[in-house]
């Protein structure tokens, strides 16, 4: 007697055509996992927002790359997006969330503002010159102004590559 | 009643007001603003609406542009008052007309304007702990980048 017969109910369960083994590791399982279900943090700063909030409707569709759940607690939450300029005031605020958001972490920063300080590099008093001069790590960088759609889902698929690279002992 | 008639009123009242050529505005001295004020407020005028305050740093003062609008003769006014940068004080308007203290909040926020009889003189925008009024051109930062002369 095969041990799927001892199953209750198996005769709902229909055997795999011609069998077979899927070997993988424990690891690479994980990672892509992980990849695969990024919940992004409901966090639109600027006009870049508008953007994600396009990524995130049906026509482009966010939800394709698991990427759609985004929530409005940082401590439910994977990735977060910076969507657009960062105040001075504003600043504050995001050293605590991405300090609430528990690990694995990862922050992508969405448009030339979050990148760099953008259009307000100059001559300002109040934007932050980027999000890596609030000393928050990023890990992927979507230049634009603002980037289309499609640019924040390449950024997340170089993200979800950048998870399934990463060696198990990083964090 | 047009730009020269309410000049013309206002001339009687405050009789060191001045007419700008370029801009139509009306120069008030620093010490009669709240007279215009009440003036202006009451049924001669009926400037019922304060409708912005602006601040603009000249070489050697700071000028406050008071736009009113009357909402039932459907007319606009202009004030202008200069104020010497060793003595940024000037009277609230905001007895006068609510609109008036936000206005003034911003003001002291960014050209450090004092507006002494405020309800609540505190900045609106910028952080507590400022101390510069990022507006003045005489600011600096360690953060801040001056856009270069091309």
């Amino acid at each position: 007697m095969a041990v799927i017969e001892k199953i209750p109910a198996s005769g709902l369960i229909q055997r795999f055509p011609g069998g077979g083994l899927v070997l993988t590791t424990g690891e690479s399982v994980l990672k892509w996992g992980k990849a695969s279900s990024l919940w992004p943090l409901t966090f639109g700063l600027a006009c870049c927002a508008f953007e994600m909030i396009a990524a995130g409707a049906s026509r482009f569709d966010i939800d394709r790359f698991g990427a759609g759940v985004f929530r409005a607690s940082p401590r439910q939450c994977d990735v977060m997006i910076v969507a657009g300029t960062i105040c001075v005031k504003m600043g504050e605020c995001m050293k605590r969330l991405y300090a609430q958001m528990p690990e694995p972490k990862y922050v992508i920063a969405m448009g030339n503002c979050a990148v760099s300080g953008g259009i307000f590099y100059h001559d300002t008093y109040s934007v932050i010159k980027g999000t890596e001069a609030l000393g928050i790590p990023v890990d992927v960088h979507i230049p634009g102004c603002p980037p289309r759609p499609e640019n924040l889902l390449f950024g997340l698929m170089k993200l979800q590559e950048k998870i399934k690279a990463e060696k198990s002992e990083r964090r | 009643m047009n730009g020269a008639e309410i000049f013309g009123l206002l001339k009687i009242k405050i009789p060191d007001a001045a007419k700008e050529d370029q801009t139509g505005a009306i120069i008030i001295p620093k010490g009669m603003l709240l007279e215009t004020a009440r003036y202006i407020i009451s049924s001669a005028l009926d400037f019922d609406n304060l409708h912005c305050i602006t601040a603009v740093e000249k070489n050697d003062n700071i000028e406050l542009i008071y736009t009113f609008y009357s909402m039932k003769r459907h007319r606009s006014l202009t004030l202008k008052v200069r104020l010497a940068f060793d003595d940024l004080n000037i009277e609230s308007l905001a007895k006068f007309w609510k609109s008036a203290d936000w206005f003034e909040r911003e003001i002291y926020d960014l050209f450090g304007v004092n507006f002494p009889n405020h309800p609540n003189l505190k900045r609106i925008l910028n952080p507590d702990e400022w101390t510069a009024h990022p507006l003045r051109k005489d600011f600096t930062h360690p953060d801040f980048v001056k856009k270069p002369r091309y």
